[in-house]
């Protein structure tokens, strides 16, 4: 197998419990999900329904208490807890609906931490970083605090530091969740971006507006996944249609 | 911009399509007279991506019908080396029904009844799940949001056709929501309420 057919992510009958007994909740019950190269997947559904407890589970962030889990290959369900988080490191970028930026550093530290962990020179991360933020448009709030910055000028720079080790795939929970119309509009304009790049990527959401950006969007509903739909671009037709100017 | 030629194969106007068309040429034409294509070039701009589905010739036409209604006024204008040229002028009826037009508060395309209506007939009947037919509507519309999205991220920022992109997404979004109920609502009737979570 070659590295372009293998699936990037690959999880067969992934379970998640909590609790025993009569207690017992099944928060991911039984999902099956692969991910090619380069395809960007939502994964939607109401409050409670799993959602992001599977997003962790596939982040390596919890560990599943059932099912295999494989990222390029390998496989993680076993992983010692130091491969892992080499591996997060490396692999992986995630955006969090709270940002999760460290507050004591600039815009561009927080860019170029992933790099610097992972090993990285701090000139090529301090470069790297500089190009990330003028990517997400916000190279010049580089000398500024996570503070000083709006809230949708903290997800793009969350996204700029989910980007910094150039991940196999990007995660991200509710990535829009936190902000208003117009600040998430530049954040669907980041991951329409993304897309149309090839980069790898699964987001978790509640925003049908995210969720539109996808190729592919799968429903989840207590804890299973229940529909799959394979999203295209359509006809300029179906859009005058819907506004009401159709002839 | 399709070619006016197509007109006779489409079907004649109707509805919203029509009446929008007719109160707004009215309405552009209260400030000046103007010409058909001084009318066409400022709906193109206002509608921006969105000015493909009208049609160049359905604004002639339009125009005929409302001089027949003695809605507007039609002078001719020679040129020298070219045909004459017609310039339209508002009525006092015209300029009646643009006030009416300005003051009506009808809201097109209200509370999806009919929708509702196919899911109820769709179970009463067992013709098809309501649930099946709630996803296949939802993949519809989110086909359309993606578009609708793609389009207003294309315009540049403060554009007048923005504008109207952004409302076709945020009711398209409400619609989701909406569709979002109605699943829940069928598929808790298709099985056995789930335990409490």
């Amino acid at each position: 197998m070659t590295d372009r057919d293998q699936p990037a992510l690959s999880a067969r009958g992934l379970c998640k419990e909590y609790g025993r007994g009569t207690a017992l909740v099944r928060a991911v019950d039984g999902v099956d999900l692969e991910v090619a190269a380069g395809e960007s997947v939502a994964i939607v559904g109401p409050s409670g329904c799993g959602k992001s407890t599977l997003l962790y589970l596939l982040g390596g962030l919890e560990r599943p208490t059932g099912g295999t889990l494989q990222l390029a290959g390998k496989q993680l369900e076993h992983m010692p807890e130091a491969g892992l988080a080499r591996l997060r490191r490396r692999g992986l970028g995630f955006v969090f609906q709270a940002f999760h930026l460290v507050d004591e550093l600039t815009t561009q530290e927080n860019v170029e931490l992933p790099a610097l962990l992972a090993g990285a020179s701090p000139r090529a991360a301090r470069r790297r970083a500089q190009h990330l933020l003028e990517q997400v448009g916000l190279a010049d709030r580089a000398a500024h605090l996570p503070s000083a910055l709006s809230g949708g000028q903290r997800q793009r720079v969350a996204i700029a530091r989910a980007l910094a080790n150039e991940p196999l795939l990007v995660l991200a929970d509710e990535p829009t969740g936190n902000l208003d119309s117009a600040a998430t509009t530049d954040v669907l304009r980041l991951f329409e971006q993304l897309r149309a790049d090839g980069q790898t990527l699964v987001v978790v959401t509640h925003d049908e507006r995210i969720a539109a950006t996808a190729d592919r969007l799968v429903s989840m509903r207590d804890g299973a996944f229940v529909g799959e739909t394979r999203l295209t671009g359509g006809s300029d037709r179906r859009l005058s249609a819907i506004t009401g100017l159709e002839v | 911009m399709p070619e006016a030629a197509g007109l006779a194969n489409r079907e004649p106007l109707r509805g919203y399509h029509l009446r929008v068309v007719q109160e707004v040429l009215l309405a552009l034409l209260a400030a000046e007279p103007a010409h058909g294509y001084q009318l066409r070039a400022r709906l193109a701009l206002a509608l921006g991506p969105l000015s493909d589905a009208l049609n160049g010739g359905q604004v002639y036409v339009t125009l005929g019908r409302l001089e027949q209604a003695g809605l507007i006024d039609c002078t001719r204008v020679g040129q020298l080396d070219r045909p004459d040229r017609k310039v339209y002028a508002l009525t006092e009826a015209g300029r009646a029904r643009v006030q009416e037009w300005l003051l009506d508060v009808s809201w097109p395309k209200p509370a999806p009844a009919e929708f509702h209506l196919k899911l109820v007939a769709a179970a009463a009947g067992a013709l098809d799940d309501p649930v099946a037919i709630v996803e296949r509507q939802r993949h519809e519309l989110l086909g359309g949001l993606r578009e609708a999205q793609r389009a207003a991220l294309a315009e540049p920022a403060g554009s007048t056709a923005g504008l109207l992109l952004e409302g076709v997404v945020l009711r398209l979004q409400a619609d989701l929501r909406w569709l979002e109920e109605c699943a829940r609502y069928w598929e808790g009737r298709r099985r056995p309420a789930p335990a409490e979570r």
